[in-house]
């Protein structure tokens, strides 16, 4: 089912009749974003059905800027309600709310020269997600959930087993001449099985798969698999004490420091002063070995687009550089508070101001094989589970609970939990003594397997 | 309840209709249906470097359509409320089940709900001058307070909420909930660190609340104060010690300790560490915590939930002995209890699921000078981030954002950010002493649970934990 009604035709036309009424009732500047979507998603658990969730939804947002003396008032509104009255709703709404916004010298829409998009194919929007019949979607959910469950007699429970697929249609046009709009799809297969040790003790882990293209998805036995592996390595999991030893980062928990090395780059937290990165640039922040890029052009990537949320193209920034930081991660507004170029990073929702959001971010793959990684080391946490969100980007202090695998003499031994890894990201970052060869993207964000030595386990 | 009159009048929706989509949610052998319509008005106010730089007002309006099927639920919603759509929606929703309708719409029994918090009439974008002068104020405050204060954001942010439930066993419902939240974050400087501080609150309150003692110069000095603190904070110890908690949002404890543990989904499907354990001590006997979804203006508090159910008062652990579990509809039949009021939903987009209101801990018999007294050495937490718990193992974190040493019995060095981490089924098992100062939070709290936002409450005592894991860098 799809509650799309309009064509991409009408609803571009539809941005562009937005901008011309902001336009008309006052504004100086306009800017559209439309989406619309569909969504389809199969859970199953122990095998039976749970949940089969189908449909659809739209939203407009207009954003206006009044020209004052030394800058503009900007307001936002936003909406579902696409009838004539609705529309009237959303512009005199967003008029009238930039009568009360103060002058903004550093406000205003990109200059002409910056606007562009990528042309050609960019592999964003295959309608094979949608190709599956109810039927079989479930079955792809059961044969996740199966596969895992089959693969120990200790795996005695679920959480399930899922498929989902969503389809998304964006629209962007504003009042100096940008228009353009991009489809872009997703499915993905996931299971989430539980063992159960020997003392009652349970365990739950997951794994998944995602594409843009239904045959792109990793089989379901694959992902059940996995799952299971993950797991069962945690059962029977202890406490170890409080010490100082080095840290390997599994590629699924290292993304999260890749993560926080683009909060720290975001123009806005630098700024304000609020970035432990401020007046870094050109500085060594980290180790050599470390190259973390921010690419939003890369085909069929799940944070590639062809132009940002104002309308500039997306493109590759290198963030840090062989350890040295080299840009700020800029949208137009960030970029002229710092004298900066935007470096199209714009994101932004239907209603308020763009902010600055990542394309594809990861840590560029080094020489060794995780294997070879963990065998460097003599006694130490291989961590592939973190909670909490103990990262403060102001200073760089760095504190989550952990779960993993305790390495002795190279060699992973026994599962790990109720510990934490603590330390301050300055020092973190020089600190990465080596990084895997096993990048894989499973989402926009991703590292490979990264050691970082000096943190401080807290536990028994 | 007026609250529907609402939707008849703006949407067009009867009564009628109401019953013609839930037959038709029946139509292929569901054995329950319901119907959520929300309509959400939304406005948000930001300052920034002394201008407001924002300010934007949102709409949005639609139908989710549930149908069950033994423990299957299908789900569709619209956000076009035309009886088409909505027959759609419903015949989509319909296909859970296989065969022939065996299920008939009962006749309509309107909730018997209480009035917990004010219910304008009209959206609340009426009083913008009012709205800016709040987080003016809150900038003015943050500066004032202390040179070092380089930075100031502050943000006003309401909506006002209106839902009408039906469903295929006659459960008919309405509601409008206003929900307010003022936030402040600021950034402090000296010549050689710099830190942040935020703090925020509000509730299902108009903006009159703000006037009161929970102002704009309130929540800008909590923020700045946290934040110049921080400037001298030394680093926090590592290891497992005696931790004391303020009162009030460290109840964010609870929480995440025990709150979800003790949804019924999980525990009906005994993935959670706590299944089972009904009857069985799980905290000390100091320890008495309940879900309260009643309180008046409380952040967390509804009228009636997400599936039209009236909400209570829940006692979860009492004398430290575990009692009963936060349900839904769903869970609440295939358990055989009644529901607890707590199904709840992001939006109409959202299967509804159990969900805390408000959660806290009764007050104890101990002076708060007392139990830190008491202290070797060991940490004393008042303030907190978020915080995460993996259900089925039971481990759960949160983030200390203001702490310090307590050294022989007295507060000494404020210390830098820390997570704490411990085990749900164990961790109140350590509360050896509890306070005689019961607090709730300012309401700020946020809680996320399968991609779902809603907000909540906590609370708590001031309480002391024998032993918790603070995971710092320092000694």
């Amino acid at each position: 089912m799809s509650t799309v009604v309009a064509t991409q035709t009408d609803l571009q036309q539809l941005a562009h009749s937005i901008v011309a009424k902001a336009l008309i009732s006052g504004a100086s500047d306009a800017e559209v974003t439309i989406r619309e979507g569909d969504e389809f998603s199969a859970s199953v658990r122990m095998g039976d059905v749970e949940t089969l969730k189908e449909s659809g939804s739209r939203g407009v947002g207009l954003r206006v800027l009044v020209e004052a003396e030394n800058g503009y008032r900007v307001a936002s509104t936003s909406s579902s309600d696409f009838t004539a009255d609705g529309i009237e709703h959303l512009v005199r709404g967003a008029v009238a709310l930039a009568q009360v916004t103060s002058v903004d010298g550093f406000a205003g829409l990109p200059d002409g020269s910056e606007y562009g998009q990528l042309h050609g194919d960019l592999e964003l929007y295959h309608e094979d997600v949608y190709s599956l019949p109810t039927e079989e979607r479930i079955a792809w959910a059961r044969r996740a959930e199966a596969a895992a469950m089959g693969a120990d007699t200790r795996l005695v429970n679920s959480d399930g087993a899922s498929f989902d697929a969503a389809t998304g249609h964006r629209i962007f046009a504003n009042s100096r001449g940008f228009a353009g709009e991009y489809r872009s799809s997703y499915c993905s297969v996931a299971a989430s099985p539980i063992a159960q040790g020997a003392n009652g003790e349970m365990q739950r882990d997951y794994w998944w798969s995602q594409a843009r293209a239904f045959r792109n998805l990793e089989s379901p036995e694959d992902v059940g698999r996995e799952a299971a592996r993950r797991t069962l390595r945690m059962l029977d999991a202890r406490r170890v004490p409080t010490q100082r030893v080095p840290v390997v980062f599994s590629p699924e928990v290292a993304r999260g420091i890749v993560g926080s090395v683009f909060d720290a780059a975001t123009g806005d937290a630098i700024y304000r002063g609020a970035s432990f990165f401020t007046g870094k640039l050109g500085e060594q922040v980290a180790a050599p070995s470390v190259t973390v890029v921010d690419d939003g052009t890369i085909p069929g990537g799940f944070g590639t687009s062809p132009f940002d949320a104002e309308g500039l193209p997306s493109r590759r920034t290198v963030i840090v550089d062989k350890g040295m930081l080299r840009n700020y991660i800029l949208n137009t507004y960030a970029g002229r508070k710092l004298g900066m170029k935007s470096t199209g990073n714009a994101g932004r929702g239907l209603a308020g101001n763009p902010y600055v959001d990542a394309g594809n971010l990861f840590l560029e793959a080094g020489t060794h094989p995780a294997d070879e990684i963990l065998r460097g080391v003599q006694t130490g946490l291989y961590v592939t589970r973190l909670m909490g969100q103990g990262v403060n980007v102001v200073t760089g202090d760095y504190s989550r609970g952990a779960a993993g695998l305790w390495i002795e003499n190279g060699e992973l031994t026994h599962p790990v939990q109720e510990i934490t890894i603590a330390g301050n990201l300055k020092e973190m970052l020089r600190n990465i003594t080596a990084i895997g060869s096993d990048l894989v993207f499973r989402g926009a964000t991703a590292a490979p397997t990264i050691r970082i030595d000096g943190m401080t386990i807290a536990g028994a | 309840m007026e609250h529907k009159r609402y939707f008849f009048e703006k949407f067009s929706i009867t009564e009628r209709l109401l019953e013609s989509c839930l037959s038709e949610a029946l139509s292929a052998g569901g054995d329950y249906a319901d119907l959520y319509f929300e309509s959400v008005a939304a406005t948000s106010l930001g300052l920034d470097e002394q201008i407001v730089k924002s300010a934007s007002q949102g709409v949005s309006a639609g139908c989710g359509v549930r149908v069950v099927s033994g423990e299957r639920t299908g789900y569709a919603y619209t956000d076009e409320l035309s009886p088409e759509r909505l027959h759609r929606a419903a015949k989509t929703a319909a296909l859970i089940a296989s065969g022939p309708a065996k299920q008939t719409v009962q006749g309509f029994t309107e909730t018997d709900a209480p009035n917990l918090y004010p219910a304008p009439a009209a959206d609340l974008d009426t009083d913008l001058a009012s709205k800016l002068d709040l987080v003016m104020r809150a900038d003015r405050a943050a500066r004032k307070y202390d040179p070092r204060i380089t930075q100031v954001r502050a943000s006003y942010a309401d909506e006002l909420r209106r839902i009408l439930i039906a469903a295929s066993d006659g459960t008919y419902a309405s509601d409008t909930q206003p929900l307010a939240r003022m936030s402040v974050f600021v950034i402090a400087k000296d010549a050689e660190r710099t830190a942040k501080g935020s703090s925020g609150g509000g509730g299902r309150v108009e903006i009159g609340y703000f006037t009161g003692a929970k102002g704009p110069e309130h929540f800008a000095e909590e923020a700045a104060r946290t934040a110049i603190l921080q400037l001298s904070a030394v680093a926090a110890p590592a290891g497992e010690m005696e931790v004391v908690l303020g009162p009030g949002w460290p109840g964010v404890l609870l929480h995440e300790a025990v709150g979800h543990g003790l949804e019924a989904d999980f525990n009906r499907k005994k993935t959670s560490a706590f299944a089972g354990l009904i009857g069985r001590p799980v905290a000390s006997s100091k320890v008495t915590v309940v879900d309260n979804g009643r309180m008046p203006s409380r952040r967390g508090s509804l009228n009636v939930d997400d599936e039209g159910s009236a909400t209570q008062e829940t006692v979860l652990i009492e004398n430290g002995v575990l009692k009963g579990y936060l349900s839904d509809k769903l869970s609440a039949r295939l358990m055989g209890i009644a529901s607890t009021g707590n199904g709840r939903r992001e939006s109409y987009q959202q299967i509804p699921m159990p969900r805390m209101t408000n959660t806290y801990m009764l007050a104890g018999e101990d002076a708060p000078e007392d139990i830190i007294r008491s202290v070797k050495r060991g940490l004393y937490a008042v303030n907190f981030g978020g915080g995460q718990v993996d259900i089925t193992s039971g481990k759960f974190v949160f983030s200390a954002s203001e702490a310090y040493l307590i050294e022989d019995g007295k507060v000494t060095a404020p210390v830098r950010d820390a997570t704490l981490i411990g085990n749900g089924p164990e961790a109140l098992k350590h509360v050896s002493m509890v306070g005689n100062d019961l607090a709730l939070d300012e309401g700020i709290g946020t809680c996320g649970k399968d991609g779902q936002s809603v907000p909540v409450g906590v609370g708590m005592p001031t309480v002391k934990l024998d032993r918790m894991t603070v995971g710092g860098t320092g000694r």
